[in-house]
């Protein structure tokens, strides 16, 4: 799959319009001001996907929803698991019950920070595309970074040797604190998502990246 | 991920973090030379792309076979170990996510038309992977974050 600049350039723009939405509603929650970091579209080899994330043994914890819809794909936010207990200790307020492992309730608090940034981001392919997507609930994973991607591969592994990789990253204050989301269209959907953001155009005037 | 390697001895071959992935050694006790596959999906023939061998189980266990038999390997004494095939996300209704288990069948399947069988494994579950096989043993170390080590 081939895509021009402008291409790359609508999806970062709407990654820049949906994590500002997320951005908001997650601050509001925490009480402060979550910087974002400017979204990136990355067409990455799946072979460099899980070196790209920090290698296939970091321990992470990985919160997965899928996409269906005219457009299906599958969302996933990823961050560290020290990460996460900062995370979830900022909403719950209340310090990590075991170190190094999540509570029931630290769990439901991540998915529900997933929740919200997903609907941010749909909300601005929706907005831009007028078409839409329906996020199923979300699963939980605490895992060694590659066993977590493989999954999500698989399916684009399917069509494509290589992913587009619409990628946020979250950082907050004085902690550091940092997640990765990303947003992996299936091959297919992307196609329907560049066609409804006007920028596809014929293969043969595609420039290759 | 998607890729395979053969060598001989001494040394050791190793894949980490597999997930619905599936790792596939093959060792041959007398020359001493080992394979090591690790694929992603079961099935070629419902793929768009199937360039890379090494990413199907149908594809890669003959070029895994191939490889080893052209460094000195001899089939029939081609000692098989599989490792992987989890299910890493209880995703409800989705069956896109139980690749894992379809991965496993599609290489014992691929085997078994090769002649081969598989003499250890562990397979399933829902968490990752990480595969180191010595080459002097042909044994497999498989070591998890929170279900231990275990020894093929």
């Amino acid at each position: 799959m081939e895509f021009t600049q402008a291409e790359m350039d609508v999806l970062k723009e709407v990654g820049t319009i949906g994590s500002g939405n997320a951005a908001t509603v997650l601050a509001s929650m925490l009480g402060q001001r979550i910087p974002i970091t400017v979204p990136e579209a990355r067409f990455l080899p799946l072979s460099e996907v899980v070196t790209a994330l920090g290698g296939p043994e970091r321990e992470v914890v990985g919160i997965l929803l899928g996409v269906s819809g005219p457009a299906p794909g599958t969302i996933i936010f990823l961050l560290g698991i020290e990460d996460a207990q900062i995370l979830s200790q900022k909403l719950l307020g209340a310090p990590p019950e075991v170190p190094g492992q999540l509570s029931e309730m630290e769990k439901s608090a991540l998915s529900e920070v997933t929740n919200i940034l997903s609907g941010g981001y749909l909300n601005a392919l929706s907005q831009f595309t007028s078409l839409t997507f329906e996020p199923t609930p979300p699963a939980f994973a605490h895992d060694m970074a590659g066993a977590l991607i493989d999954a999500v591969l698989a399916e684009v592994g399917l069509v494509s040797d290589y992913a587009l990789f619409i990628e946020t990253n979250f950082t907050a204050d004085q902690d550091g604190l940092s997640g990765h989301f990303f947003l992996i269209p299936s091959p297919d959907g992307l196609e329907r998502i560049l066609q409804a953001l006007g920028v596809r155009r014929t293969w043969e005037n595609s420039s290759k990246i | 991920m998607a890729q395979t390697e053969v060598a001989q001895a001494p040394g050791t071959l190793a894949t980490f973090g597999l997930g619905s992935c599936v790792g596939v050694t093959a060792w041959d006790p007398v020359s001493k030379v080992g394979g090591l596959a690790h694929i992603m999906l079961p099935d070629s023939t419902q793929a768009r792309s199937k360039d890379n061998v090494a990413k199907f189980a149908d594809t890669a266990m003959p070029d895994l076979i191939n490889r080893l038999e052209r460094i000195g390997g001899v089939r029939r004494r081609l000692v098989i170990k599989i490792a992987g095939g989890a299910k890493m996300f209880d995703l409800f209704n989705d069956d896109r996510f139980a690749i894992g288990r379809r991965n496993v069948e599609a290489v014992k399947q691929s085997l078994e038309k090769l002649n081969l069988r598989v003499a250890a494994e562990d397979t399933g579950g829902n968490f990752g992977r990480t595969l180191f096989f010595d080459l002097d043993t042909g044994k497999v170390i498989v070591r998890t974050i929170e279900h231990g080590e275990k020894l093929l």
